[in-house]
């Protein structure tokens, strides 16, 4: 691969000097050509920042090239020979399998996960990145929640798959909420702060469709039949939260959502030790953090407002929800 | 002799020897060197001596992230370790005392990471556990497994063939873990298996445990481990002659922190140890050991102990082709693999298949094995267990 081919700037050092004529190092994504960034990916040189991690990322599918362009534009370049926090992969399967169906798996460190459909590759990127996170980053309490933020104050959505909250996540994020996560709430133990990745957010059947009506400003990565989860498509987050990924948030509610065809909006109070127990139940490194975790997650609940939360129309949620951290007209 | 090293030693190895090196890496070297540690199972190995060497502060905020998650790891295992030790002396308060070869034995010994942390060993400070593994003598065995199933340890493998394959050639129970805490168990009655081709001499492995905590009747069972040259001993047979490489170099790295440790602390060890391996029948494995350690890393060895090690040491040819194996087996290796790790991975497989057990019974084992994988290729996708 020339250094031409990748993007890279072949002067580094007259672009330093300032000379007018050198051209610029990529800084983004989005500033790579189609080719450029397929090039990196497939040669295992794509690095990017993700909030608190720095990702290198291979694939030679060509799926995956398209979702990272559909829905990465935005990210960072992270420097080629510094640190990256995770080396993954998603690369075709050998063997006799792959004849009739194509599979993928995905990689870190050499060990490989159990293979899916290929055309699958994207979603399993942003599946092994959740798990990568989540075995791994024992700096934070990593809970299995939605956090988005508005005026500096975050609102938590815990819950277990399939209760509605990264369809939530992404309406809320299209409509004056800063996203952090769909899926991972990073909590720093220290600061007691909550830290985001502005990574896309994972959605499945009914709600792509619904999102799709309720932004169709929002730019989709294809969609992928036939998951675990049935159709899953990831929506990309909005360029504002991508530019702010590095701005940690302070835990205001922890909203438990429900949805209630029929139902109003509303918004009641949440018994504090049943959503202490909530919360420590999705926790995926509780048990990491000992006594630490347990003293963490009770100060977490202390400066909270814990509540239950029931909707019908994403309309009708979002006007609930606002009230909570009224939005001025045009946003930010 | 000569000696084989690889070309490029990779970096993780040369900072194993010299902590003090990692104050002048860059970024590139560090997302090398955590990426080592991680394959290894060393992270935790690796942030314990950057921490005594006092070097943590000044490691880059990316890496440092890393090292200080494994160190948390660590202490939590540890902790889950302590306590699932006095959980299973609790629950084999209950079986019978049995006299072993004029020995009585009120409890059982602990093995490997478990004895570590029984025994305050510092490089039980750097290192990430799996099961518990103890050991009790044969007779005991029915007893102990009873004892077990009453305090909730359920047997994993279930397959018939897998049952007999430890009831009857190998020298464990067929691993158990608890059915609410999910923590894992293996029993041992001896520390190789009885088909190896290695005599051992199991007897001679009771009567000499050092005791971490009494004995409370109808409470606790006594908790053991091995004295030192038996627990190095052990660690040694283990890794030389089991069949899973995917910690060789930890099992290494063990084995040079012991070796560090003992002759630091028990001003006998060295003159015991070579007089015990003999006794054990143990003395190729202790062989390769030593070798191992003072190649990769830098062990020191007392010049005696080498000397009398080379009456009955392997044929050069031998030595070369095992060098040329292990050598390979322990890199650490972030990416796939190449060929010549693969085939040395799977000579080292064939070996340890080969002491474990007699020609006959070994093929029909991996012809066994080898259908099963087979049936398993062919079997529909399984789908994952993905987050989210």
């Amino acid at each position: 691969m020339t250094a031409a081919a990748l993007g890279e700037s072949a002067r580094p050092a007259r672009a330093a000097a300032g000379a007018a004529t050198a051209p610029r190092s990529p800084e983004r994504v989005a500033d790579l050509s189609p080719r450029q960034m397929a090039a990196r990916l497939e040669s295992g040189q794509l690095l990017l920042r993700t909030g608190p991690f720095t990702l290198r990322l291979r694939s030679p599918l060509p799926q995956v090239a398209a979702g990272i362009a559909r829905t990465y534009a935005a990210f960072p370049l992270a420097p080629l020979h510094g640190f990256a926090d995770f080396h993954v992969a998603v690369l075709p399967d050998a063997g006799l399998r792959n004849w009739w169906r194509p599979q993928a798996r995905f990689w870190l460190d050499g060990k490989a996960s159990m293979p899916l459909a290929a055309r699958q590759a994207f979603a399993m990127l942003e599946w092994g990145l959740n798990w990568c996170v989540a075995s791994h980053a024992h700096q934070f309490l990593v809970i299995h929640a939605a956090v988005v933020e508005r005026h500096g104050r975050a609102l938590l959505l815990p819950a277990p798959s399939g209760a509605g909250k990264s369809t939530l996540c992404a309406a809320l994020v299209q409509r004056g909420w800063r996203l952090l996560s769909d899926e991972l709430a990073l909590l720093d133990i220290a600061s007691g702060q909550l830290l985001g990745m502005a990574r896309p957010v994972n959605l499945k059947n009914d709600s792509i469709e619904l999102i799709r009506r309720f932004a169709p400003e929002a730019a989709f990565s294809a969609s992928v039949p036939d998951t675990i989860k049935g159709t899953v498509a990831l929506m990309r987050a909005p360029d504002d939260a991508v530019r702010r990924m590095h701005e940690p948030a302070a835990p205001a509610w922890i909203v438990l959502p429900r949805w209630q065809p029929g139902a109003a909006a509303r918004l009641q109070p949440q018994g504090a030790a049943q959503a202490f127990m909530l919360l420590a139940g999705q926790g995926f490194n509780y048990g990491v953090h000992g006594r630490n975790g347990f003293e963490a997650l009770g100060r977490l609940i202390d400066r909270c407002t814990c509540l239950q939360f029931s909707y019908d129309t994403l309309d009708d949620a979002l006007a609930c929800l606002d009230q909570l951290a009224p939005g001025t007209a045009g946003g930010r | 002799m000569t000696t084989r090293q690889p070309k490029r030693p990779p970096l993780l190895i040369a900072v194993l020897r010299e902590p003090g090196r990692v104050a002048s890496l860059d970024a590139a070297q560090w997302d090398r060197l955590i990426r080592e540690a991680r394959v290894s199972h060393l992270p935790g190995r690796l942030a314990q001596l950057i921490d005594e060497a006092g070097l943590m502060a000044s490691v880059p905020d990316g890496p440092r992230q890393h090292l200080q998650s494994a160190q948390r790891l660590v202490l939590q295992q540890r902790a889950t370790v302590g306590r699932e030790i006095g959980q299973i002396a609790r629950a084999l308060a209950g079986a019978d005392v049995v006299a072993d070869g004029g020995d009585a034995v009120d409890g059982f010994a602990l093995l490997k990471g478990a004895a570590y942390v029984a025994a305050g060993l510092p490089l039980a400070g750097g290192r990430l556990f799996g099961d518990v593994d103890i050991l009790v003598p044969k007779a005991r065995l029915a007893a102990v497994e009873s004892a077990l199933l009453v305090g909730g340890w359920r047997s994993d493998k279930l397959d018939a063939y897998d049952q007999r394959y430890y009831r009857d050639w190998m020298h464990e129970l067929p691993p158990m873990s608890h059915s609410l805490r999910g923590t894992a168990i293996d029993v041992h009655h001896t520390l190789l298996p009885p088909t190896a081709r290695v005599r051992l001499n199991t007897p001679a492995l009771f009567g000499r445990w050092r005791p971490v905590a009494a004995a409370e009747p109808g409470q606790r069972a006594a908790v053991y481990v091995l004295p030192p040259t038996d627990m190095l001993l052990h660690s040694a047979s283990h890794l030389f002659h089991e069949g899973e490489f995917g910690h060789a170099l930890r099992d290494l790295v063990d084995l040079d922190a012991l070796l560090r440790h003992f002759a630091a602390s028990d001003p006998g060890f060295w003159q015991a140890l070579l007089p015990r391996a003999d006794a054990l029948g143990l003395r190729r494995p202790l062989f390769y050991a030593l070798r191992y350690c003072r190649l990769l890393l830098g062990t020191p060895v007392p010049e005696p102990v080498r000397q009398a090690l080379q009456a009955g040491a392997p044929s050069r040819p031998v030595i070369g082709l095992m060098d040329h194996c292990w050598l390979q087996v322990f890199q650490p290796r972030p990416s796939a693999e190449g060929g010549h790790a693969v085939a040395a991975r799977l000579a080292l497989y064939l070996r340890s298949h080969w002491l474990r057990m007699p020609t006959g019974l070994l093929l029909r084992h991996l012809a066994r094995k080898a259908w099963r994988r087979i049936a398993t290729e062919l079997a529909p996708a399984e789908q994952p267990a993905a987050t989210g």
